[in-house]
């Protein structure tokens, strides 16, 4: 059984009382600087974790939180009731880390053409694949650790589409909105990387390993 | 579309996965995966890479559990910038 991602905007297990909320959004808007610590406290954790999936472990993750609370405070008077707060702050560290991402120096990286599956002449897998163990003879913790690192290898382009679609779980329009591209390029680039995942888990998950 | 191949049959994953296929491309897809072996291992192990992706940041136990609150340096940080800011 899968556990609830307690990170998720959308987990109910955090959502707070509506009414408490609301008068933390009115403290904020009178810009109370006590509110704004509580606003911090509750959500900084959360946005933290967006941001280091996105921009991984480097000082631009806090970077970009830090950034999003100052504009979150900033347009606080253009929250909308109808939101939820974690959701409003979701948007605005996932816009930040994107900015982040955009500005700062590439790293090297791997062509994800050369992790995705290759073919023949007549369109038949040029190296067909073998099964992979079944779940319940891995270690969770361990594969978890592997997941992590091996997405941490996808160019930027295609793991922050992996990152924003398949963790964050926003829609290919508004990723394809945040991005600035149309919806077929999010599709296309959500497929390549989770084609270059599997690539890069195959080593290590195939039955036949030993 | 009768002529469905490995090549064509991974490019369609997504769509079938996301129910997006039409019906045509569907049927043809799916007699794909009733003939090739190394197709339907392709699918399994393409969908268990989605279903990694969507735990691999959850706690394996009760011991593990992201904590929720942000760590004091960053409140401190934060609470910093908005001073100047
Ligand atoms: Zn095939």
């Amino acid at each position: 059984m899968a556990p609830a991602r307690p990170e998720s905007p959308n987990d109910p297990k955090s959502a707070p009382d509506p009414a408490a909320e609301e008068r933390l959004v009115i403290a904020l808007r009178s810009r109370d600087e006590d509110a704004y610590e509580q606003l911090v406290r509750a959500h900084g954790g959360r946005m933290l974790a967006v941001a280091r999936r996105l921009l991984g472990d480097s000082e631009d993750a806090p970077d970009a939180v830090q950034e999003a609370f100052v504009s979150a405070f900033r347009s606080i008077d253009s929250f909308e009731g109808q939101a939820r707060l974690s959701t409003w702050l979701h948007r605005i560290v996932v816009n930040a880390a994107l900015m982040k991402l955009r500005t700062r120096r590439r790293k090297p990286e791997q062509p994800i053409d050369d992790l995705l599956p290759t073919f023949e002449a007549d369109g038949h897998h040029r190296e067909p694949g073998k099964p992979w163990q079944p779940a319940a003879r891995l270690e969770q913790r361990e594969v978890h650790r592997l997941v992590r690192e091996n997405i941490a290898k996808l160019p930027d382009a295609y793991r922050t589409v992996l990152v924003l679609r398949d963790i964050e779980e926003l829609d290919t329009a508004e990723v394809a909105a945040l991005l600035e591209v149309n919806a077929g390029v999010v599709k296309t680039r959500l497929h390549r990387a989770r084609q270059a995942l599997r690539t890069l888990l195959d080593p290590h998950l195939r039955a036949d390993r030993e | 579309m009768e002529d469905l191949r490995c090549r064509e049959f991974t490019d369609f994953l997504l769509a079938y996965l996301d129910g997006e296929l039409d019906p045509r491309a569907r049927a043809a897809f799916e007699e794909h995966l009733q003939a090739c072996p190394p197709c339907r291992d392709y699918l399994d192990s393409y969908r268990r890479t989605v279903e990694l992706v969507g735990t691999a940041w959850s706690p394996c136990g009760p011991d593990d559990a992201i904590p929720e609150d942000a760590p004091e340096e960053l409140v401190h940080a934060v609470l910093e910038a908005r001073r100047r800011a």
